[in-house]
């Protein structure tokens, strides 16, 4: 299937009809531009489309490390966020615009395309590759930033499992990725474990349905790109000899195949164990899957059952813990808060109705936790993670102290002990000056006793 | 090294009528350069696909050599894939970037300098190797990569559009590198691209697609020079070729004011009263005032030795444009009307209800090697 992107004729002429002041000497270059984007955010039209992006000034730029890429990358403010902007060709940049808002739509965890500009030109009329916008995840980490010298070992293969778990729900959905790598993915801290985004659609096709040879062959991609990833890191000194690139490369294939069978696999019962139905659902449950529909057939004599997921759905626990909160966090912490949700109505009062408990969890738990963070903190993490965290150090210092510690003497002594120490997250792209997106920009993530999984 | 054969190969998509890949019977020689072209659907990415065990072969077969493969998994074809990814590793050396997937693979760590030294000397990256990819330029980068496709020694190379994201020059500039690296190796490659002038400039053989269909594999030139229907005489050549729906007239086709001769036997076997004439740009030359078409000339395109004018005629009340390629020197004016004629046997005449070419000389069907491309073909002898 080749690419179509013709299908979703959204360009837009917008030079003439919106407010651009103060623009000056980019203006007449900005005639020829051609923006297609869903949203229209105006400030687009003020970074200098005119400068190729390798020479963009650096009061556009925001730091933060530069992936492997085949394209030249740039990270650039856009009201408020950040933006990764990416030079190619215009047929690259439209079929990886559509793919990311096909992808999104579906909701698998992606970036968000913002938009494709073409007609770029210099002030001297000389053409400029078309780009490619995306929008920067929030609180989101190259797996650069997450491996240092202390890195724990355990940190590596959740790493892995989150990008298999990516890569599981990717060929669900019938994507094929063709460049499965650790580089075209960022990873968001959930709740001990990581939740991975796919960042790079370039070379992606959306299909009605994968053969086995597709994911197959992504998973190879996959076993290949990470273990040359892995030796480049030990290669620069960033992650500790001990750490064998072809075994941890070895696991997406594991971690992969065993999710994919869980999901998909028919399996035959006697007609007495009826129970296994409810029991593959509460594992796909575990696994953070709503199955929405399955095949169950029974031989002719009647005797046999046979099972199989037909369509499941990610974001069990986000799913439970919105419709409860209205919270929007990721897997990981969804569980985690679910379980303290469910502890705290088991203690307060276990005949309340569900609903009007987890209201109560918000207002005496999540939310006394979330405003308890000191602004200049706030940065630090996001905010379902810092109340996962409080809670884990809740749960570790009333052991050690032999009593139940309080929930505000917690998380006193969460901000003091722990998050005041920690590196800043959401600010590794805004603060140019800051120690971490210094030392990435070394790609020398030395020396950071860095909590990463606590 | 393998030749490799697409037996009635057909790929359905599962909720489709129609297939993607239909009764693909292709045979590629050994060591050939094969390029598979068409239109965006035509089915060239799905043949690719298919050869690399990306896709399921829903009926007929695949074979690397005399290996069946269809139901192989695609690590285990033999197959290389260029250009997957050739994001190169910083803080590797060139070396170390070439040859880290035969560590992968668990080949010895003297075979595997062997093999990259080898693949270095082709490549000219001999200097290079214990660089890192910062030092190098766009083009070596580029070769790395390559390199890292060829340490892998596969039997077949496969490359999806590998130049679509590369600016003009180095496009250019690599396409004529992939060409001769890949004769020089003498590895079977099946090459995949949009653009029929790439197509024309690096495969042995070309393949044309079109709706899942094969329509003709044939040379570049003979492509060029006897394109077996019309489909092939339009997508082939660039200006393209003028295609105009004439009538048939005693002793030739009704040219406009003359009457272009055609052989009786030739006209004998068209249904119906016209047939499509087909001239290239540059077959077209100018006639005496009221001779062949009136061509009012819309733009001339100056190119210093040639000139391309693109003009329009009427057929039947119906407009057509028309493109001449003439002597730089003399060229018509905007605006002006010339009268154009094809140039004595310069032209190409089809059925126009089957498409077909008219009077033979098109092989339409796959050849079994290089050697045998003189060979009356297997679907003539049909």
């Amino acid at each position: 299937m080749d690419a179509n992107w013709h299908n979703e004729p959204t360009d837009f002429g917008q030079v003439g009809k919106l407010p651009r002041p103060h623009n000056g000497g980019a203006a007449t270059v900005l005639g020829s531009l051609n923006i297609t984007s869903a949203t229209t955010d105006e400030s687009l039209l003020d970074l200098p489309w005119h400068i190729a992006l390798e020479e963009w000034p650096a009061k556009n730029l925001a730091a933060l490390p530069r992936g492997i890429s085949r394209h030249i990358v740039r990270f650039a403010h856009l009201s408020g966020s950040v933006i990764a902007i990416k030079e190619t060709s215009e047929h690259i940049a439209r079929h990886e615009y559509h793919m990311l808002r096909k992808l999104q739509r579906l909701d698998v965890p992606c970036v968000e395309p913002v938009a494709v500009i073409s007609g770029r030109h210099t002030t001297d009329g000389a053409e400029l590759d078309p780009v490619l916008v995306t929008r920067h995840l929030k609180f989101s980490l190259p797996y650069r930033a997450l491996f240092s010298q202390t890195l724990r070992r355990d940190t590596l293969t959740r790493l892995i499992d989150a990008q298999a778990l990516l890569l599981v729900r990717l060929h669900l959905v019938g994507f094929y990725w063709g460049d499965v790598s650790l580089s075209n993915t960022l990873f968001r801290r959930d709740a001990g474990a990581f939740a991975a985004y796919l960042v790079d659609a370039e070379t992606g096709e959306l299909y009605p349905k994968l053969s086995n040879g597709q994911r197959e062959y992504d998973l190879e991609i996959a076993r290949v790109n990470i273990a040359g990833e892995l030796m480049d890191l030990l290669e620069g000194g960033l992650i500790e000899d001990k750490v064998d690139p072809l075994a941890t490369s070895e696991r997406i294939m594991d971690s992969y195949r065993k999710l994919w069978a869980e999901l998909t696999e028919k399996e035959s019962f006697e007609l007495g164990d009826r129970w296994r139905v409810n029991a593959r659902i509460r594992r796909l449950n575990d696994l953070g899957f709503d199955v929405e529909e399955f095949s169950i057939k029974t031989t002719p004599d009647g005797s046999q059952i046979q099972l199989q997921p037909k369509v499941v759905d990610a974001g069990h626990h986000q799913r439970r813990l919105i419709r409860l909160t209205g919270l929007d966090v990721q897997e990981n912490q969804a569980r985690r808060l679910l379980n303290d949700l469910d502890g705290y109505r088991a203690d307060n009062n276990p005949d309340l109705d569900e609903e009007i408990s987890a209201h109560a969890w918000v207002r005496h738990v999540f939310e006394p936790v979330v405003r308890a963070i000191p602004r200049e903190l706030a940065g630090k993490l996001e905010p379902a993670e810092v109340v996962h965290q409080v809670l884990e150090h809740r749960w570790y210092i009333s052991e050690s102290q032999r009593r139940n510690v309080p929930l505000a003497e917690a998380v006193q002594a969460y901000i003091d002990d722990v998050l005041r120490h920690r590196r800043d997250e959401a600010a590794i792209l805004l603060n140019p000056d800051d120690k971490t997106a210094r030392l990435l920009a070394e790609n020398s993530l030395d020396n950071e006793n860095d909590n990463d999984d606590e | 090294m393998a030749t490799v054969t697409f037996d009635n190969a057909t790929r359905l998509y599962p909720g489709t009528e129609k297939p993607a890949v239909d009764k693909l019977d292709l045979e590629i020689a050994d060591g050939e350069f094969l390029v598979l072209v068409g239109p965006s659907g035509c089915g060239k990415s799905t043949s690719l696909r298919m050869l690399a065990g990306l896709e399921d072969v829903n009926s007929g077969r695949i074979l690397i050599g005399d290996r069946d493969v269809t139901d192989v998994p695609p690590k285990d074809r033999d197959i290389a894939m260029v250009f997957q990814n050739y994001a190169l590793y910083p803080h590797m050396s060139v070396a170390e970037n070439m040859g880290f997937a035969l560590k992968i693979a668990g080949i010895a760590k003297e075979e595997r300098a062997q093999r990259v030294r080898e693949a270095a000397k082709l490549l000219d990256l001999e200097d290079y190797l214990d660089r890192k990819p910062k030092a190098l330029s766009g083009g070596q980068r580029q070769r790395v990569a390559m390199g890292r496709a060829i340490v892998r020694n596969p039997q077949v190379f496969l490359m999806d559009e590998p130049l679509s994201n590369l600016d003009a020059k180095l496009r250019v500039q690599t396409r004529t590198q992939i060409a001769s690296l890949t004769r020089r190796l003498g590895v079977t490659t099946v090459y995949v691209t949009h653009d029929q002038v790439e197509a024309m400039t690096m495969g042995d053989r070309v393949a044309v697609l079109k709706d899942g269909i094969l329509q003709q594999v044939d040379s570049p030139r003979n492509l060029y020079d006897t394109p077996a229907n019309i489909f092939v005489a339009g997508f082939i050549g660039s200006p393209a070729m003028n295609l105009l729906e004439l009538p048939v007239a005693d002793g030739g086709v009704q040219f406009g004011g003359t009457v272009y001769p055609v052989p009786r036997d030739v006209l004998g076997s068209a249904h119906g009263s016209t047939v499509m004439l087909g001239v290239r740009p540059e077959d077209l030359e100018q006639a005496p005032d009221g001779q062949g078409l009136a061509v009012e000339i819309d733009v001339v395109e100056e190119l210093g030795a040639d000139a391309y004018v693109y003009g329009h005629t009427e057929v039947n009340g119906s407009r057509h444009d028309i493109t001449g390629r003439v002597d730089g020197r003399t060229p018509p004016k905007a605006g002006t009307t010339v009268y154009v004629r094809p140039k004595q046997d310069h032209v190409h005449l089809f059925d126009t209800q089957t498409g077909l070419r008219l009077g033979g000389n098109a092989p339409a069907a796959p050849h079994a090697s290089l050697a045998d491309l003189d060979r009356p073909l297997e679907a003539d002898k049909a």
